[in-house]
């Protein structure tokens, strides 16, 4: 991890899961730094929700906070499934609040506090753990509502009857795929974001210890080109958690409403 | 050549593919404003696909960016 003490820059070292109990090779309870992160992320939602639910009539600040959360939630969903969509609300609210909340536990500076930073949504387990029971809430309620008529989304209208077999394939395998890129996205972007501060945040330390004229000017060039980044990756973790949030309501609308 | 310049050689080559993705991004926005500055009140919208085709255009960058640590990291 330190710089001086290698030479080398070891971005990857921050994605490493390390067992708090018990260990990783073969014992039944393993409580990981992912599973405390994971925690913290339910225990700073809970507090978010439970200071904003008091329903009073004048709301105040923090009211108004949870439900511009939640009316943003809701009108997406409406917009993109309908009036049926209401009863996939909890879903879609669970999915967006999740991933904004664990992106942005990530970028946060809990290093200067002491604590090992760790982004939740930085692993592949965790973020296609969401896409894949995203994409069995489309299977479950395609399949109850239509039961094999379902299959009618993989052709198109007006397919010609030569193309049919061909459409119905190419359609099929990007439904199959949906829910790959669903859990790729989050992970990918969150893990490219931090790489790239770890690789210019080491560049800050370099110039510094190389000296002389050139070392500290690359030194200033980089640490303020990472307040550019990290301005962006708050804008990214919204967007993603906004597109994660999205494109679930797009792939129900589907199973709901059959095109 | 040995294995760690090839890595090396087709890391950077699969970087390529992020700076497509950059011109795909690049191109959702740019024709999303340009529609925009045309008709400001039909702009609010349509926000939602501006996202849908954001999400799709940056996903080919990150699978590029994916590949690229896979060789880095993965293959020994």
């Amino acid at each position: 991890m330190s710089v001086a003490a290698t030479g080398t820059i070891d971005p990857m070292h921050q994605f490493q899961i390390n067992p708090l109990v018990g260990n990783l090779d073969g014992s039944p309870f393993v409580f990981t730094n992912s599973a405390l992160w994971m925690l913290i992320v339910l225990a700073l939602i809970f507090l978010f929700m439970l200071g904003g639910m008091k329903r009073q009539l004048v709301p105040g600040r923090w009211q108004v906070a949870v439900e511009g959360m939640t009316g943003f939630v809701e009108s997406m969903v409406t917009t993109s499934i309908g009036p049926e969509g209401r009863k996939f609300i909890p879903w879609v609210f669970t999915v967006f609040m999740f991933f904004l909340f664990g992106n942005l536990l990530g970028v946060m500076p809990l290093a200067l506090a002491g604590a090992q930073p760790f982004t939740v949504t930085s692993q592949f387990t965790v973020t296609s753990t969401m896409a894949i029971m995203s994409f069995a809430i489309v299977l479950i309620t395609g399949f109850w509502r239509h039961k094999h008529r379902f299959f009618t989304l993989f052709i198109p209208h007006g397919t010609p009857m030569l193309l049919l077999p061909l459409v119905f394939v190419i359609e099929l395998l990007s439904f199959m795929v949906r829910p790959f890129s669903l859990g790729l996205r989050p992970f990918v972007a969150m893990i490219a974001g931090h790489i790239l501060v770890e690789v210019f945040g080491n560049f800050v330390i370099q110039g510094i210890n190389a000296g002389g004229a050139v070392g500290p000017a690359i030194s200033l060039l980089s640490f303020v080109f990472i307040v550019g980044v990290m301005s962006l990756e708050l804008l990214v973790c919204a967007i993603q958690a906004y597109v994660f949030a999205l494109l679930t309501s797009l792939y129900i609308n589907d199973a709901v409403n059959l095109h | 050549m040995d294995l760690t310049s090839a890595k090396v050689i087709g890391a950077g080559l699969a970087a390529i593919g992020v700076g497509a993705a950059a011109i795909g991004v690049g191109n959702v926005f740019g024709s999303f404003l340009e529609s925009a500055i045309r008709n400001p009140a039909a702009a609010d919208g349509q926000q939602g696909r501006l996202y849908i085709g954001f999400a799709a255009a940056e996903l080919l960058g990150l699978i590029a960016f994916a590949v690229a640590m896979i060789i880095l990291f993965v293959i020994h």
